[in-house]
């Protein structure tokens, strides 16, 4: 039997109300979990709610103006006791984010304060959660910023973050997301702004960091290729809802709902031969209809019979662990899988 | 027959300082001597990180910056030595595609006048009719229905103020259409809608196209050939099918290494070349090979020394590596590859 998993969404919703204004329903139910060690990934493109989602698990919602539902229960220190994340004081979430959860942003200049070096802003958080002082806490800073690739951390420690590289300051906000050995980390996009040789430092930086300190992962990306290489299961958003989840092999070999499927045909590979057409999903996120009359990706999609309307479909799931929210799934096989041939298997 | 030859071309930005006089205390090495032929009809991509000069590479082809030095000929004409009048009618021939589309359209015009403004610059069209017929037809070519003309910019998505660009560009119908980063702002769903449109386009009007972008994947989908910079120069130059069953420069191989392929499959069974550090200043490059401060195959001396030529290693294939042979075979060991899985 599987184990608890660390963290399990149910139904997370979260709408913001705005006065004079349509409320906007950013997330719409979204369900899925975490086991300890694990890299997850949540994939969409942009505003189906993965970043609403990230912040209403950390607690970083605007405190007025937004309706958040559902629960996530998570396990501090990974023990018995679980607390839902959504529900919890805000001393006790404040106090959780220091220790247990941790997340990094797409954007490190407006989460690092321009006024203080870095040395100082991880050794901050050195003294304040994990209980060192003095030279300790700058050896451990400095120890910790070589430890994310970072050359000649000591010097490094009195410059600002300006004074870094994009890859640099990235490396120096995973540094403090990992100061006090988070069970989780939730990154939101963090390689989206990174130079492709960059971001290859950093993802296997952070591949590193869940082998060898067993923080868990929630990955946040549009990048289908990202989670390709990194996630051990692969949650697909698409209008503020999971249309399909799965573990990495299975989602990329037989992706199932249309949109999924429609994905991997629109995306051109670098492995593919120059000639290989793209089949666009037609239409715009837009063009989507709400969950409450029926499948949002209906007005894009070319299985859509009548039977899609009239509700949100069910989430299904055909193969263990493979779910997928669709009344007319895709059995097809992702681009450039081959097909099975009659003597594979008994051939010898 | 070359629709767009760039000889020896340099863009130098002056690093200016001073309280009361501007003095010039150094250059930013922007684009510095890239010869490149395209031939006409065909797509030629432009990848490189961030900052390598590939924007100014672009703008230099259209003189919407100063040229240092070089040469650039459109069809076999010299742009630099060209009158002003004749100058300003040649422009007509190459436009440009950027990576914003809401950024680089005029918010307060509405979609008729964005796209009449080109044709009454250019003096295309005899009078207002003949003008109309010329954008209903750019339009069509892009997609968007006529009602679109009296409509605002940011009344559309991003990918349909995509395809307004693009007609903006075709309505005067050029030969050579400069894309820079033309889908990178979009949504993959959407990307490829525009990438199957501009392929289309060139089907049907013969169109040639700089494909100015980071994302190789992209770059080697629509390219004929493909030409990789780094810090102001092109490093390697190749068809787009050798770009990536043969890459030669290390810095393409671990270009090529890098981009993620959405295939766990083909990901796990990968060999990445990881760089050390960061692209050096444009500003102060290196001396010798301007990689090898993070080259894994780097050689003592000549590299640090040298400056490498880009010269041929094949049919339609050169490279600016000292040592590209002895990698190709094997006989150097490169430093820093980390093995699948
Ligand atoms: N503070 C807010 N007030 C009102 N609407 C919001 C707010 N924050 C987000 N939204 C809306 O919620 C939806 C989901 O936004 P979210 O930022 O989660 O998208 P995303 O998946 O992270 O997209 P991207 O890939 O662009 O980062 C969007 O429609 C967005 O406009
Ligand atoms: N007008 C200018 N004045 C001074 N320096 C400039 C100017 N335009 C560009 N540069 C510098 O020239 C170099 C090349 O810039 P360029 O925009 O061509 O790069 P790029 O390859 O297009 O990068 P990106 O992928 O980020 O768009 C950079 O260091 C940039 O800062
Ligand atoms: S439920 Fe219907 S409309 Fe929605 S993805 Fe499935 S087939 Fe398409
Ligand atoms: S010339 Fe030397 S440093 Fe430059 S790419 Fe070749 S091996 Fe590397
Ligand atoms: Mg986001
Ligand atoms: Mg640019």
């Amino acid at each position: 039997m599987p184990a608890r998993p660390l963290l399990a969404v149910h139904d997370l919703a979260v709408t913001f109300t705005q006065r004079r204004r349509r409320d906007v329903r950013a997330v719409d139910g979204i369900s899925f979990s975490l086991g300890e060690g694990s890299v997850v990934g949540l994939v969409g493109e942009s505003g189906c709610g993965k970043s609403v989602t990230s912040l209403a698990l950390m607690g970083l919602l605007p405190p007025r103006g937004v309706q958040v539902s559902g629960r996530a229960l998570f396990r501090p220190g990974g023990g018995d006791a679980e607390v839902d994340l959504l529900s919890l004081p805000t001393r006790r979430m404040r106090d959780l984010r220091g220790r247990e959860l941790a997340m990094v942003f797409q954007d490190p200049l407006s989460s690092l304060n321009p006024v203080v070096p870095i040395g100082r802003q991880v050794t901050e958080i050195l003294v304040r959660h994990r209980g060192l002082k003095g030279a300790a806490a700058r050896s451990a800073a400095a120890e910790l910023l070589e430890r994310v690739g970072i050359p000649d951390p000591r010097r490094r420690l009195s410059e600002y973050p300006h004074e870094l590289s994009g890859g640099m300051r990235q490396r120096a906000l995973i540094a403090m997301a990992v100061a006090c050995r988070p069970r989780l980390m939730i990154a939101d996009e963090p390689t989206t702004a990174l130079d492709v040789t960059i971001q290859a430092q950093i993802l296997e930086l952070l591949k590193e960091l869940v082998t060898e300190e067993g923080t868990a992962l929630l990955m946040i990306t549009h990048d289908l290729g990202v989670v390709a290489g990194l996630c051990d299961e692969i949650n697909v958003l698409y209008a503020g809802r999971v249309v399909e989840g799965a573990p990495r092999h299975d989602l990329f070999r037989a992706p199932t709902h249309p949109y999924t499927s429609g994905l991997l045909r629109s995306i051109p590979r670098l492995d593919a031969p120059r000639d290989e057409p793209l089949t666009p999903i037609r239409g715009t996120v837009n063009d989507a209809i709400e969950w409450a009359d029926g499948c949002a990706f209906a007005p894009r999609c070319d299985n859509y019979a009548e039977d899609c309307l009239g509700g949100p479909p069910d989430m299904r799931e055909e193969r263990t662990g493979h779910r997928f929210r669709c009344v007319h799934p895709v059995h097809g096989r992702a681009p450039g899988v081959p097909e099975p041939t009659a003597t594979q298997g008994g051939d010898r | 027959m070359s629709l767009l030859e760039i000889k020896d071309l340099k863009v130098h930005f002056p690093i200016k300082s001073g309280v009361l006089v501007d003095r010039t205390v150094g250059h930013v090495y922007a684009v510095d001597g890239v010869s490149l032929d395209i031939e006409a009809g065909t797509t030629y991509g432009l990848v490189g990180e961030s900052g390598c000069g590939k924007t100014t590479l672009g703008r230099a082809v259209l003189r919407l910056v100063p040229v240092t030095g070089g040469e650039v000929w459109i069809n076999g004409v010299d742009l630099a030595h060209l009158p002003e009048e004749e100058m300003r009618r040649s422009r007509r021939q190459a436009q440009m595609v950027f990576q914003d589309p809401l950024g680089s359209l005029d918010p307060r015009q509405n979609i008729e006048s964005l796209l009449m403004e080109g044709l009454e610059v250019h003096g295309v069209g005899a009078g207002r009719s003949e003008r109309r017929r010329y954008v209903l037809d750019a339009l069509d070519a892009v997609g968007l229905p006529e009602r679109a003309l009296n409509r605002y910019p940011h009344e559309f998505s991003g990918g349909q103020r995509q395809r307004i660009g693009i007609a903006r560009a075709l309505v005067l119908e050029p030969d050579l259409i400069i894309c820079d980063e033309p889908v990178s702002a979009l949504d993959v769903s959407i990307q490829a809608q525009v990438l199957n449109l501009l392929e289309e386009l060139q089907r049907e009007r013969g169109l040639t196209y700089l494909m100015i972008a980071h994302d190789l994947a992209v770059v080697r989908h629509v390219s004929d050939a493909v030409g990789v910079m780094y810090l102001g120069a092109l490093v390697e130059e190749a068809g787009s099918d050798a770009l990536y069953t043969d890459p030669r420069h290390p810095y393409t191989r671990a270009l090529v290494s890098a981009v993620p392929v959405p295939d766990p499959v083909v990901e796990d069974a990968r060999e990445r070349i990881l760089l050390q550090g960061d692209l050096p200043s444009p500003a102060d490059p290196p001396t010798g090979c301007r990689f090898h401060t993070r080259c894994p195959w780097r050689q003592e001396e000549r590299c640090d020394t040298e400056r490498p030529e880009l010269r041929p290693v094949g049919e339609g294939h050169r490279v600016a590596c000292h040592y590209a042979e002895e990698i190709a075979a094997g006989e150097i060991a490169p430093r820093g590859v980390v093995g699948p899985g």
